[in-house]
């Protein structure tokens, strides 16, 4: 056999507390697309952060082609043809793509001589990139193509890409996994960081699974099903959401013809919306992040005001009532980011608790606090969503994502919601708490309650939604039954590829 | 390499140790400081310290924390509830300036009549007083997103201003001999805010901070209100999302503020003042915003703070004329305090760790 590209023997990093990676061991062979596998928290980014350089290893060794390799700064892990497309972009809104590129490389060429070299690498890659466009003018799946081209003009050994496909539509998950066979066959190993499981079957030829830090085992995705995988993945048979059959009751909440314009610069107005959601029925919406899902929730949420009659709750016109009063009537909202909007996050969790539930849990009297009920609320939540803390008087952000996500959920669905309306229920939860989040939500829908899910996880939408729309660019499509709904048709409701295309060449 | 690694949670026995620790740090390095300028290290800080309490003429002093100490606290709960929320009213000073004006101005009107009622109204019309000057910049901050730090600093200079023309013009005593300054509230007796007990320093005033204490401890701990005022400091948006609403909370915590910086002028000008006159004002409403800080923004810690600021302040007179120290050597001091408690409130959120580097970027 070759020998391979990388070569990780032994790695091991340890934070206080926790041992990030335990012992990792495994090979990328030269132009090999290599899959690496975990739930969130199982050291995916520390064993990548130690790769280029931004993190050093406790103990164990790494070889780039045969020669030890310890990058002490992620210049010499460029240097030596390692380059890394972070999942969260760094670029600036103000300026344009040939600008930015600039800024991160060592010694930038004049600005012209970059130009003509971007086009020509987007080209060569079928990335059509415009050099002077404005980036804050960039829909998310082109400023990705921002950072692939910056790597690219490296001409990289080893591409490591973390969770690409996150911020994608499906058609532009096409596109994106056509550049990467492109390089692929032009030699290049591709280190690639995700948790979606088809994609991984795809598109790799090896799989690396992490499970807390450890290698819990090797696989070729095409030949393994992506149940073993993630099963592989969670360490446990998976489980999935149980669905009963249910009728579908009267409309009960009701949004029509609602425009706002965005709160922020840089976020997103609402035009023309429409949506009506019945009981028992979840509605999902699914969208690339930033096309309006923030804006809808504070508009349900009563953190934004509108007329009063473009939202009705059963008939009654709420637009301009605050949250409280939303509350009283039974419309809860659970935002996506959950420390400082959902959850004060110096805050205990009893008074995180109080923060929602004082008017329907009934905490508070001629506006006296009843602390006493509002801690036997909190250890409510804490029980029946099994949230790992050492009790209620603990600081919420003492509390990982996940299980903060479970209070902050469970915070609204044991408070028996009319309608709920929930943003990223899911995101950064490991597989086996969102699975009872999910669960959650559908019995919540079984007993008759309206919900509405914001999503950027398909899977998850497909998996528990009645109706599906997409919001694009702060429209909403027209709403569909979600069974039947193939891949290809939820991607254009998303807006297809935002305008994007192979080039031919 | 140190490095500061934050705390998962907010670590309490810090909290209530950093104001003792910095105290302590305030005494050993003011002491080098006393030492450097050829004092007696250990002398002066047990002047500043001791004498007002326990010392000689401690009969003399310990009726004058209390004077000074009462408008310091009484101001500082104010300013606490609005700093909890993120809402900073740097003009107390004004508004308690505007609260003697209007108080002192309520009492002279009735003047010479004697009835029970007088003094009562003089107080409603001092916390007028200073509601109204906070409620300038609540109001522009509502309407037109004005900073409220700017607004109320700048009327500050403005009721400086007032005070000093109607110390001159329409408050000005008829009977003054053209002296600037008020007739004397203390020889008025229906406005005078005589000691409760005689020769105790016990006024009216310092009833009403302690007042304020218990007020603002209920409404802190155990009343929506208060849990608003406090998420709206800590996480505005999660204080959106609960339902508050941010323009209430602001006319709410500047107009309390200012009421209570109005009432702590009255009970000053009616009191151990006795006269509207152009040097009323002496700064309580700045040195509040130390001791609102000093206690933490906690109502109890404020209370004690108040009563720590007073002694450096009664001690350090004492270790002026005593000892000779300069004045400037006691402000140094009193800036020591508020330097170290800021600085050790680091530890409160923070741990310090000695390590060596680990990431290598």
């Amino acid at each position: 056999m070759t020998q391979p590209l990388l070569r990780l023997q032994g790695l091991t990093k340890a934070y206080p507390g926790v041992i990030a990676n335990d012992g990792v061991s495994f090979e990328i062979g030269a132009g090999e697309v290599h899959a690496l596998l975990g739930e969130n928290g199982a050291g995916k980014s520390t064993l990548v952060k130690m790769i280029y350089g931004l993190v050093k290893p406790d103990s164990g060794t790494m070889e780039l082609r045969g020669q030890p390799f310890a990058p002490p700064e992620p210049r010499a892990a460029r240097a030596d043809g390692i380059a890394m497309v972070f999942q969260h972009f760094s670029l600036f809104d103000a300026l344009n793509v040939a600008e930015n590129i600039a800024l991160g490389m060592e010694n930038p060429p004049p600005l012209r001589d970059l130009a003509s070299r971007i086009r020509e690498v987007s080209e060569t890659y079928g990335l059509p990139l415009d050099p002077f466009r404005t980036v804050g003018d960039l829909s998310a799946g082109e400023r990705q193509r921002v950072e692939i081209i910056r790597c690219l003009l490296q001409d990289p050994k080893l591409l490591i890409m973390d969770e690409p496909t996150s911020v994608l539509t499906p058609q532009e998950v096409d596109i994106l996994f056509q550049t990467l066979r492109k390089l692929k066959a032009e030699g290049t190993s591709i280190l690639y960081i995700s948790h979606k499981l088809e994609e991984i079957r795809a598109l790799c030829d090896a799989a690396t699974i992490l499970r807390l830090g450890k290698n819990v085992g090797t696989c070729v995705p095409a030949e393994t099903s992506a149940r073993d995988m993630a099963e592989l993945m969670v360490g446990t048979a998976l489980k999935s959401p149980e669905r009963a059959g249910r009728a579908l009751g009267d409309v009960v909440l009701d949004v029509s013809g609602l425009s706002v314009p965005s709160p922020s610069a840089f976020g997103t107005s609402l035009k023309n919306l429409h949506l009506a959601v019945r009981k028992g029925e979840v509605l999902g919406i699914g969208g690339v992040a930033g096309n309006g899902q923030d804006e809808l929730l504070a508009v349900l949420s009563g953190e934004i005001l509108t007329e009063a009659d473009a939202v009705k709750l059963e008939g009654q016109p709420i637009g301009r009532m605050n949250p409280t009063a939303r509350r009283r009537l039974g419309l809860l909202t659970a935002p996506e980011e959950r420390l400082g909007h959902a959850a004060a996050p110096d805050m205990s969790l009893t008074e995180n608790a109080l923060l929602t539930g004082s008017v329907r849990e009934g905490l508070e009297r001629r506006g006296f606090l009843k602390w006493g009920p509002t801690r036997t609320f909190a250890e409510r939540i804490i029980q029946a969503f099994d949230v790992r803390t050492p009790g209620p008087e603990n600081a919420a952000r003492s509390l990982s994502g996940g299980n903060l996500q479970k209070f902050v959920i469970g915070r609204e669905v044991l408070q028996d919601p009319g309608v709920l309306v929930v943003n990223q229920p899911t995101w950064g939860v490991d597989a086996s708490a969102a699975a009872a989040i999910r669960q959650a939500i559908l019995d919540l829908a079984a007993k008759g309650a309206a919900v509405i899910c914001i999503s950027q996880d398909l899977d998850e939408l497909m998996e528990i939604s009645d109706t599906f729309a997409a919001l694009n660019e702060g429209r909403l499509s027209a709403p569909r039954p979600a069974a039947g709904l193939t891949v290809d048709e939820i991607g254009l409701m998303m807006g297809g590829a935002h305008g994007m295309e192979v080039a031919h060449v | 390499m140190i490095r500061l690694e934050k705390r998962p949670q907010p670590s309490q026995a810090w909290s209530l140790a950093t104001p003792l620790v910095a105290v302590l740090a305030t005494m050993v390095f003011g002491g080098l400081l006393f030492a450097v300028l050829g004092k007696p290290p250990v002398e002066a800080i047990r002047t500043i310290f001791w004498e007002p309490l326990f010392g000689e003429f401690s009969f003399y002093y310990r009726p004058q924390l209390l004077v000074k100490g009462a408008p310091l606290v009484l101001i500082a709960i104010g300013l606490s509830l609005g700093f909890r929320a993120g809402i900073w009213n740097i003009g107390a000073e004004g508004q308690y300036i505007m609260g003697a004006i209007v108080g002192a101005g309520v009492g002279l009107a009735f003047y010479p009549l004697e009835a029970w009622y007088i003094f009562p109204l003089m107080v409603i019309g001092g916390a007028l007083g200073g509601w109204i000057w906070a409620m300038i910049p609540a109001v522009l901050k509502v309407k037109f997103g004005t900073n409220e730090i700017l607004v109320s600093l700048m009327l500050v200079y403005v009721a400086e201003q007032l005070l000093a023309s109607v110390s001159l013009g329409l408050l000005k005593n008829p009977e003054g001999f053209g002296f600037p300054g008020s007739r004397n509230l203390q020889q008025y007796a229906s406005a005078h805010n005589a000691d409760l007990i005689e020769g105790s320093g016990m006024h009216w005033g310092v009833v009403a901070a302690l007042i304020a204490v218990i007020f603002a401890y209920v409404l802190l701990n155990r009343h929506m209100l208060g849990f608003h005022i406090r998420l709206t400091g800590e996480a505005p948006r999660a204080a959106r999302f609960a339902g508050v609403n941010p323009a209430r909370l602001i006319l709410f915590c500047l107009g309390t503020s200012g009421a209570l910086a109005g009432m702590a002028g009255l009970f000053e000008v009616s009191g151990p003042s006795g006269q509207v006159s152009i040097d009323f004002g002496v700064g309580y409403g700045f040195t509040a915003i130390i001791v609102a800080f000093l206690g933490r923004l906690h109502p109890v810690g404020i209370l004690l703070a108040g009563g720590l600021m007073a002694l450096t302040y009664i001690g350090g007179e004492i270790a002026q004329s005593q000892l000779g120290l300069p004045a400037a050597a006691i402000q140094v001091f009193q800036g020591m305090l508020l330097f170290f408690l800021l600085a050790l409130d680091l530890l409160t959120n923070y741990r310090i760790r000695l390590a060596k580097s680990e990431v290598a970027s």
